[in-house]
């Protein structure tokens, strides 16, 4: 199966973008956007479907198994991991990727996205004393614990914008996490920082929930961070079971 | 914070994360640099655990009983002082990390330990079979806290591109920044935290793309002097996705999964038969020969599978329910109803930068910690092993390096010609690599290795990094020459046996003439000079 790979394009330094398509020729129906633009860079010589030589496709990538979150982009519009996007299951052969486009583009497919790791500052989010997690608390703390900072769930929000008050679902884990194994007299400043960044500017949409590449549950989370935060649920003692 | 005294760490895993950490507490800053964000290092897709004799499943466990399973899954290659620091250490680790908050498997209290491989006891802590991601969540919250305080610096989108050192010492490293394109230059000392040498088997490990090797052939091209390059780790059990292998974690066997090949139409359970005290638990380096020389035997048709059907409810749903999802995402195989075909890729490299008890490498103000560095593992490592030798390793770098911090300044810096590295030479370099470095090693394999690698470091018209990844690339072939026996992960076929004369480093250096290996000196037993 041949698709037909059309990239916003970008060079470093400039301000223009413009539309670039290449051919790739599918080796599986396991293959991925990911192996699609491996396999484009690995060319010997790039040519672009006009057969007009073409610089190298610039993005990020590191694992390969959506577990790190680096390749996080638009495929046809939706933001998703690179690696997680089955081409066969895409609904047409033309697939259209696009940096996200709630950061500063860098290049091509590369997008700033240091307002993510701003944010979990700005909320100083970091255990205040030895962390106490109670056996019943293992699994929030796991899940938590799964976020791979991607991006992905600002990108759908439609409440975080880069440099608003709003720091959006990507912080929710981490503060979830802290919460649960923090007892309540040392997350006050964290909860508070909550209500102000988080829970104030959620307008619940929850689509975060269905785009998160991890599919991580992050209603079940957000209940959590509210009633530790917020409804002062006691924080069970450790190990009482 | 002008005047700061400070340390640079390159790379942002587990090991530079734990660098940056133990400097911070003690009042060091750090540039961290990486090419990445934390998030997407190596280090999260670790997935069964660290291990640590913290004796809570009442099997009497100890220190000393890690001690001697480390030495014995390592082939005694490894020094054993090394070892006993890092083995009595181990328990502090764990409880350091429990501190942070890590979500380790625990029940009633009791922190609950799984088998691993090559390991008689339940030595393993573990969050399901995401054990390194769980660890890395933690340790980047605890740094956050130290980057509000300007003790970390961040550096998240900066590579390694050139090093210089002068009469054996250290001045400065050069890093890119990617997304400007433009060159810093860092003066002080520097702690490499830069990962094993995947880049130089693209898409044959299960490690990440990110790592190029690129910064391992700049170190190795400025003199640093690296170990036991040939100390290659094969994994038993991965299966390919796209151009990578995926890991199934041994944890899968730690929990009774069984490996099977087909011999005469009827399935053949060959560790269960060969190895019946370990059984499928054997160490990796054991475990991934018996399947390569599976096509050896009669009527076996080579194929493996990992069967996890016997697995009971609670081991799927407790303790490896990501394994299980990650595996029907990406081999579309439900391993609790069919077993999963699976093969060895390439996992960890034993290998590396050379350095002392202290994490000093040859060259004044640079350490080297995690997989960058040769240290703990010997001629094999055991699995849970390598999480613990990144945290260990990179605070005890660090403590070394917080006697060298200096104020840094760092100041913009024109990049060297020659630093773009291309797919082609790579792909040249990998394929000779691979074809001389498998698990079953024959001399011919490796002179033809050797022979078409030293023909890279020659090539007109390649970039500069390019030859320098070649003359590493040498020296692994080289390494591999010079040891004359077979031991854990090299295995060749004209010195089947254990060599007492060969129970000792090979060590590798660059020189006027290419590179140079040699047997490292052994002072007394189980030491190395």
């Amino acid at each position: 199966m041949t698709y037909t790979i059309s990239v916003l394009r970008k060079e470093r330094g400039s301000e223009e973008t413009y539309r670039e398509s290449f051919l790739y020729e599918a080796e599986t129906e396991h293959d991925t956007v990911a192996s699609a633009l491996r396999a484009l860079n690995a060319r010997e010589r790039l040519v672009n479907a006009d057969g007009i030589p073409a610089r190298k496709i610039e993005w990020e990538c590191s694992c390969l198994q959506k577990k790190c979150g680096a390749c996080a982009m638009l495929v046809n519009g939706r933001p998703r991991l690179a690696c997680d996007a089955r081409l066969s299951e895409l609904p047409s052969l033309t697939v259209k990727l696009e940096p996200l486009k709630k950061f500063p583009t860098v290049c091509d497919l590369v997008a700033d996205r240091s307002i993510l790791f701003e944010n979990l500052k700005t909320l100083r989010l970091w255990l205040r004393k030895d962390a106490e997690l109670a056996d019943r608390d293992r699994e929030l703390a796991y899940a938590s614990s799964e976020c791979i900072q991607c991006g992905c769930c600002l990108e759908i929000c439609p409440n975080f914008y880069a440099g608003g008050s709003f720091s959006g679902m990507a912080s929710v884990p981490v503060t979830t996490r802290l919460l649960a194994e923090l007892p309540t007299e040392e997350a006050k400043e964290i909860a508070k920082l909550y209500a102000v960044h988080t829970f104030e500017g959620c307008g619940k949409s929850l689509a975060c929930k269905d785009v998160c590449p991890r599919k991580i549950d992050t209603e079940n989370l957000m209940v959590n961070a509210n009633a530790f935060a917020l409804w002062k649920r006691k924080r069970r003692r450790k190990n009482d079971n | 914070m002008d005047g700061m005294r400070k340390v640079n760490i390159i790379g942002a895993g587990l090991s530079g994360l734990s660098a940056a950490i133990t400097l911070a507490r003690e009042g060091i800053g750090c540039n961290l640099i990486s090419s990445q964000p934390s998030e997407r290092a190596q280090s999260v897709l670790a997935e069964g655990g660290i291990n640590a004799a913290l004796d809570t499943m009442g099997e009497h466990d100890s220190p000393d009983e890690h001690f001697e399973d480390t030495m014995r899954g390592g082939c005694r290659l490894e020094e054993e002082s090394a070892v006993r620091s890092l083995t009595r250490h181990a328990p502090e680790v764990v409880k350091e990390l429990v501190r942070l908050g890590v979500p380790f498997r625990s029940e009633n209290g009791r922190l609950m330990l799984r088998n691993f491989g090559g390991q008689k006891k339940k030595r393993t802590a573990y969050a399901k079979s995401s054990t390194g991601k769980m660890i890395m969540t933690a340790l980047i919250d605890e740094a956050r806290r130290y980057e509000a305080e300007g003790l970390i610096e961040r550096f998240p989108h900066h590579e390694l591109v050139d090093m210089d050192i002068q009469n054996v010492s250290l001045r400065s490293v050069t890093v890119r920044d990617s997304y400007s394109g433009g060159g810093l230059s860092f003066p002080g000392p520097v702690i490499l935290c830069t990962g094993g040498l995947n880049g130089f088997f693209e898409g044959a490990t299960t490690g990440t793309t990110q790592n190029t090797g690129s910064a391992a052939a700049i170190a190795f091209l400025e003199g640093v002097r690296f170990a036991n390059l040939e100390m290659i780790q094969y994994h038993p059990t991965t299966a390919q996705i796209g151009d990578k292998r995926m890991l199934i974690s041994e944890a899968a066997r730690g929990e009774g999964g069984r490996l099977f090949t087909v011999r005469n139409g009827a399935r053949w359970y060959f560790m269960e038969e060969k190895y019946p005290e370990l059984k499928n638990l054997m160490p990796r380096d054991v475990v991934s020969r018996e399947i390569a020389l599976l096509n050896k035997e009669s009527g076996c048709t080579g194929e493996v599978f990992l069967d996890m059907t016997g697995l009971d409810r609670t081991a799927w749903e407790a303790r490896l329910s990501d394994l299980r999802e990650e595996i029907l995402a990406y081999l579309h195989i439900d391993p609790k109803s069919t077993p999963v075909p699976v093969g060895p890729g390439i996992h960890f490299f034993m290998g590396g930068i050379w350095v002392n008890d202290l994490h000093e490498t040859d060259i004044k103000a640079l350490y080297a910690a995690g997989e960058a560095a040769c240290k703990y593992h010997g001629a094999n490592r055991l699995g849970g092993n390598s999480l613990l030798g990144a945290i260990f390793g990179g605070h005890i770098a660090a403590r070394s390096a917080a006697k060298a911090a200096v104020p840094i300044d760092i100041v913009p810096k024109t990049l060297p010609e020659g630093i773009d590295s291309s797919a082609q030479e790579r792909k040249k370099l990998r394929e000779a690599l691979l074809s001389g470095l498998g698990i079953v090693r024959t001399p011919e394999a490796m002179e033809q290795a050797k022979a078409t690698i030293e023909a890279l470091t020659r090539s007109e018209g390649s970039s500069a990094i390019d030859r320098d990844r070649a003359y590493l690339g040498l020296a692994i072939a080289e390494s591999a020459l010079l040891r004359r026996e077979s031991r854990g992960a090299h295995y060749r076929t004209d010195y089947p046996s254990s060599d007492e004369a060969y129970k000792s480093f090979t060590l590798a250096e660059r020189d006027k003439d290419g590179v140079r290996v040699f047997l490292a000196p052994k002072t007394k037993e189980g030491e190395q000079a």
